[in-house]
């Protein structure tokens, strides 16, 4: 009885793992001819085909599957754990293949589409800084960094603040050197953008620390080193104990902003009628280092401004107390300092405005 | 200025010290010295030689062989074509290999058979002139007449070996336009004494009162002085005299004329000399020129005078233009027995306005021009005296004619060693700072300083710091940094015009820069009408010629210009920018109007879709929103390709295709686009309350429209009629196409809109977009209009 009862088992324990053994087989056997397939498909098209043939709801492991009803919960377990791996292992198949046969695709698609890297680049058409707006802005930013403010003023002047109020009174030779165009008696185109500074000082009380670029004119015929137009950045500062030594030490700031920490400077006396004491600022020749070459004429120095302690005077005629208040004030030509720069050889290219020319700033 | 080395050294031992030395030290005390060179730069190995024979030469007729001892142990054998040449004569001789000042280079060598080992030396050849050795030959070599060493070298024997330094003497400095000027600086900026004497004259018997009086009927005339010299024996001035002035770039004259000359250089006072003989009824006036007064000047020029010119009279006739130029007539001759030196200070505002009516700059001119004081007049005049006495040129009659036209004043400034120190920045002690004033001149008592007269710039407290600072040394002042606060910076208007310089780079546009300036003809060049306003220019009234005789009233012909420029030297395209003034008269009292205008202009791929675009793109970048274009016309544009640019009825510019015509006047054969707009106007609209907009959160709906219009509808009349139907759902209209031809009766033409709609706060049905489109289809039909089939 306990025979037959063991072999009533022994069958049943024998067709149930028969069944499972089958679908066990089943499996690995479309794992290995899927397997087959991937690692032989070539296109993404075909690539999708096997994933509904194999992994679809209708595919051959769904089908296989749906059998496992025949199973006992222990064989399902099994052939469902089987499966499972099996469905994963293809999965992962599926996406490498995919991703080698994208990566194939693009390589294939990159290589078709080479360049020529010594082809030119595309023209885009921008246009440029004229180099006298381009240095201006550089002296312009240096001095705001130092705190100044920048001042426009009338190009077409009054006789009174171009001259008069600087201290120099009619019949003042400093006058005839100056050339002026004028309007009429009264009005003239302003020679030097010092009348800036006067109208700043009649309106503005200290302190003052301004800038004050503009055009100037002088009738000077053409040529290559004069224009009867041409540049100049004027600075006054006023404010309690404004000394000789800070005028010294602003523009020594600025010359080395502008052409390096190593330039020399020196101070050389000299005159104008608006400041007392009055100095021309010399930079050693950055071409020689002071030997003296043809730019700057044998001299070793490059004379860049001029400069002085604001006269008295005029800070009295600008309704500013000299005895409370001093002031210093410099002035530079921007066109010099420009053609310096750039080794610019003729002035009158400033004002041709050849795009060939202005397409090099 | 120039100044003879030589004579320097007789007022400052300069013995220690190298012409750079020199130079550089005297530049940095506000002497600026220019350059220098020894006279006899260029000339090397002339040396004295004596001619010991002379014999024909046996190929040429105009040659002669001579034998010439240089102090060496054999005599050279020169050939020359001199015709002068004597035995036992000394003169120049150019040895092998030597050179002279214009570079020629003198070789031993044949000459036609005959061996030359050298040259003889004319006194050109030298570099010399008649008026340097008034003795010798102007054709033929130099026959030396003073006895040298033979074999010595010729600038030291016939003194060319000076230096002269050349100044340039600020304007506010006349004092040092003499040598005894330029001798304090040397002395007070290297530290050395001052040797200065007070001229002593002897006199003889007579006082020129006697004989003459001098009458000052004029204020520009602040101090007469003459003194008299009688038996005067008219010569050549001795070597020394004669040295000193040529080292000075002066040609020597006479001893008299040479005296004078002598005097200004050394004190810098200018001086004259009459023929006393040629002085007519024994007076001297100095008075303004009458009307149809005449004068024959020294330089034998014949000159009208004015009213308003300043001379110097006898009873009858003008002698002399004040301080400029002497007469003529009155003027010395080799036959002058007696003479009067003339001293005198004359404004130096009248003496200017002489000289450049007469168009005639002398070195007295410019001295007197830069101010001279009269007090100075006494030393110079007695100088001269001396002068004639120790060259034994004549007798100095006593006395001296002496009006004065003014109050002698001494200068007094407080020496304020404190102030000065805080004002320079420096810290040096009284008794450094009173070392330093004596130096220059300055007599200090206590506090009290001493301007001396001849520091006539001299006037308060700033102009002595000035003097202690560049004696001091300039570059000694330390260096420091502003103290205190300052908020720098560029403001709203500066910061926007960088704006609109760094848009119209980037749209492909050059700055460039124009004069401000034009020709009137640039008028005529744009064919502006003319009765224009735009014509109504201010004008130069001493412009430097037509071309830029009247300040621009448009920019436009600038830029055309510029573009002509461009296009002449071939270069494909140009797009151009300039941020540049216009000006106009003022409207009323005060200064003329300027105003900013941004002008563009370009040729070369582009159309007037290409301008409209930079001008639209520049507006939106400035946050100049909802501007209008309206069809416009006038010179220089094209009849139907120009616009104007309006925002609220305000005419921020106008732009367009540059009439054919215009463009043929600047010589362009291409379409040329420009622009004239305001700069203020632009910066006035400009929308500053800029604040950001939510992104959308519901999507778009477009709808393209190809429409039919007649040819001569704008797009503007279109759109307007979108506008007014889709409402606020019309988020954008876009044109994307303009189509011509066949498909497209003629006369018509089809315009093709892509119109964006959208509703802030949900996402547009179909239906609802179609209706909206449905609309304005029906309203577009009412104007002619119609879909494209």
């Amino acid at each position: 009885m306990i025979h037959y009862f063991l072999l009533y088992f022994g069958f049943i324990i024998k067709y149930e793992s028969v069944c499972e053994k089958i679908m066990q087989e089943q499996i690995l056997k479309i794992k290995n001819s899927a397997a087959q397939e991937i690692s032989l498909c070539k296109d993404l098209g075909q690539l999708v085909s096997l994933k509904v043939k194999y992994l679809g709801k209708k595919g051959e492991l769904s089908l296989l599957l749906k059998q496992m009803g025949k199973l006992s919960p222990g064989e399902r377990k099994r052939v469902g754990q089987l499966a499972n791996s099996v469905r994963n292992e293809l999965e992962n198949a599926l996406e490498e293949k995919m991703k080698n046969i994208k990566l194939a695709q693009q390589q294939d698609k990159m290589r078709s589409e080479r360049v020529d890297v010594t082809l030119p680049g595309k023209k885009f058409q921008i246009g440029r800084i004229h180099p006298l707006s381009k240095v201006m802005d550089e002296i312009n930013n240096i001095f705001i960094g130092m705190g100044f403010s920048i001042v426009e003023g009338p190009e077409i002047e009054t006789d009174h603040y171009n001259f008069e109020a600087l201290n120099i009174p009619k019949n003042h030779p400093a006058r005839d050197t100056q050339d002026t165009f004028y309007i009429d008696d009264e009005l003239l185109l302003r020679t030097q953008t010092s009348p800036v500074q006067i109208r700043v000082m009649e309106k503005q009380s200290p302190p003052i620390r301004i800038i004050s670029p503009g055009r100037v004119f002088r009738s000077d015929s053409v040529d290559s080193t004069h224009s009867p137009v041409f540049h100049q950045i004027e600075g006054l500062v006023v404010d309690k104990n404004i000394t000789m030594a800070d005028l010294k030490g602003t523009l020594k700031l600025f010359v080395d902003k502008l052409y390096g920490k190593d330039s020399q400077v020196k101070f050389r006396p000299h005159h104008f009628p608006f400041t007392e004491p009055s100095a021309e600022m010399d930079v050693m020749c950055f071409s020689c280092q002071g030997n003296g070459c043809s730019l700057c004429k044998q001299e070793g120095w490059i004379e860049i401004l001029g400069c002085g302690m604001v006269h008295p005077k005029v800070l009295k005629n600008c309704g500013i107390d000299p005895e409370v208040y001093s002031g210093f004030a410099f002035g530079m030509g921007l066109e010099r300092i420009v053609m310096r720069r750039y080794n610019i050889d003729d002035l009158r290219l400033f004002f041709e405005n050849d795009v060939r020319f202005l397409s090099q700033f | 200025m120039i100044l003879s080395l030589k004579w320097l050294s007789d007022y400052v031992n300069i013995d220690n010290l190298t012409v750079k030395q020199l130079a550089d030290g005297l530049t940095m005390s506000g002497s600026k010295v220019e350059n220098w060179r020894r006279e006899d730069d260029g000339i090397s190995k002339v040396v004295v030689g004596k001619i010991l024979s002379i014999k024909p030469h046996p190929n040429a007729d105009k040659l002669l062989v001579c034998l010439i001892d240089v102090g060496a142990c054999e005599p050279l054998q020169v050939v020359t074509g001199a015709l002068n040449v004597k035995e036992n004569a000394l003169t120049a001789v150019c040895l092998d290999g030597a050179t002279l000042p214009d570079g020629t280079k003198i070789k031993s060598g044949n000459l036609r058979g005959v061996l030359s080992q050298g040259m003889l030396c004319s006194l050109s050849e030298l570099g010399l002139s008649g008026s340097d050795f008034p003795y010798a030959a102007e054709n033929g070599i130099f026959l030396i007449e003073e006895s040298y060493e033979i074999g010595q070298n010729i600038s030291e024997a016939i003194g060319i070996g000076d230096t002269q330094i050349e100044f340039e003497i600020t304007s506010n400095r006349p004092d040092c336009l003499c040598v005894s000027g330029l001798a304090r600086e040397t002395a007070a900026t290297f530290g050395l004494p001052l040797r200065l004497q007070t001229p002593v004259v002897k006199g003889s018997n007579g006082k020129i009162s006697d004989c003459f009086e001098a009458r000052v009927e004029t204020n520009l005339c602040s101090r007469y002085m003459a003194r008299m010299v009688k038996n005067v024996e008219i010569k050549p001035s001795p070597r020394w005299i004669r040295e000193r002035l040529r080292a000075s770039n002066i040609r020597p004259i006479n001893n008299i004329v040479d005296i004078t000359n002598f005097v200004m250089l050394e004190y810098g006072h200018p001086m004259h000399a009459f023929d006393a003989d040629r002085i007519k009824g024994q007076r001297i006036v100095v008075r303004s020129a009458k009307p149809g007064e005449s004068i024959q000047t020294l330089d034998k020029a014949q000159h009208d005078l004015r009213g308003d010119i300043l001379v110097v009279c006898d009873e009858e006739n003008p002698m002399a233009v004040a301080g400029v130029i002497g007469g003529q007539d009155s003027g010395v001759s080799d036959s002058t027995k007696t003479i009067i030196f003339e001293c005198a200070c004359f404004d130096g505002a009248s003496v200017r306005k002489a000289a450049k009516f007469l168009n005639i700059r002398t070195d007295s001119s410019a001295r007197f021009e830069k101010g001279l004081n009269p007090i100075c007049c006494e030393n110079s005049i007695n100088r001269a005296c001396e002068l004639v006495e120790l060259l034994g040129a004549g007798e100095v009659v006593g006395g001296t004619i002496d009006v004065k036209n003014f109050q002698p004043k001494t200068k007094i400034i407080e020496l304020n060693s404190d102030w000065i120190n805080k004002f320079i920045g420096i810290d040096l002690s009284q008794e450094d700072m009173i070392k330093i004033l004596n130096s220059l001149g300055f007599k200090v008592d206590g506090k009290k300083i001493e301007v001396p007269p001849f520091r006539i710039d001299i006037e308060d407290k700033a102009d002595i710091a000035e003097e202690i600072a560049r004696i001091y040394g300039y570059n000694k002042i330390s260096t420091s940094i502003i103290k205190g606060q300052a908020m720098g910076g560029l403001n709203k208007r500066q910061k926007f015009e960088k704006c609109v310089n760094n848009i119209l780079i980037s749209l492909g546009c050059s700055e460039i820069f124009t004069y401000s300036f034009i020709s009137p003809k640039e008028y005529d060049r744009i064919q502006l009408d003319g009765d224009s306003d735009v014509r109504k220019s201010i004008k130069i009234k001493n412009p430097l010629g037509e071309d830029t005789s009247i300040m621009r009233k448009t920019t436009l012909a600038s830029m055309l210009n510029v573009l002509s420029h461009n296009y002449k030297n071939r270069n494909p395209l140009a797009w151009l920018y300039e941020i540049g003034k216009i000006y106009s008269m003022a409207k009323e009292k005060g200064l003329p109007e300027e105003t900013k205008k941004i002008t563009i202009g370009c040729y070369g791929n582009c159309d007037f879709q290409t301008i409209k675009g930079i001008i639209e793109t520049l507006l939106d970048r400035l946050h100049v929103d909802k501007v209008e274009f309206i069809a416009a016309s006038g010179m220089p544009f094209h009849d139907y390709r120009c616009a104007e640019v309006l925002k609220n009825g305000k005419i921020l510019g106008k732009f367009g295709e540059v009439h054919p015509a215009v463009s043929e006047n600047y010589k362009i054969d291409a379409r040329v686009y420009i622009a004239e707009l305001d700069f203020n106007l632009i910066y006035d609209q400009v929308d500053e309350n800029l604040t950001y907009e939510a992104l959308p959160k519901f999507p778009a709906s477009t709808r393209d429209l190809s429409l039919v219009c007649d040819e001569y509808m704008t797009s503007a009349e279109i759109e307007k009629v979108i506008k007014k139907n889709v409402g606020l759902a019309l988020e954008n209209i876009d044109v994307f196409d303009v189509y011509r031809g066949k498909q497209i009766d003629s006369g018509k033409k089809s315009i093709s809109y892509k119109i964006t709609m959208r509703n802030k706060s949900r996402t547009l049905t179909d239906g609802e977009v179609d209706g909206l489109i449905n609309e304005t289809l029906k309203d577009l039909e009412k104007i002619g209009v119609y879909l494209r089939s």
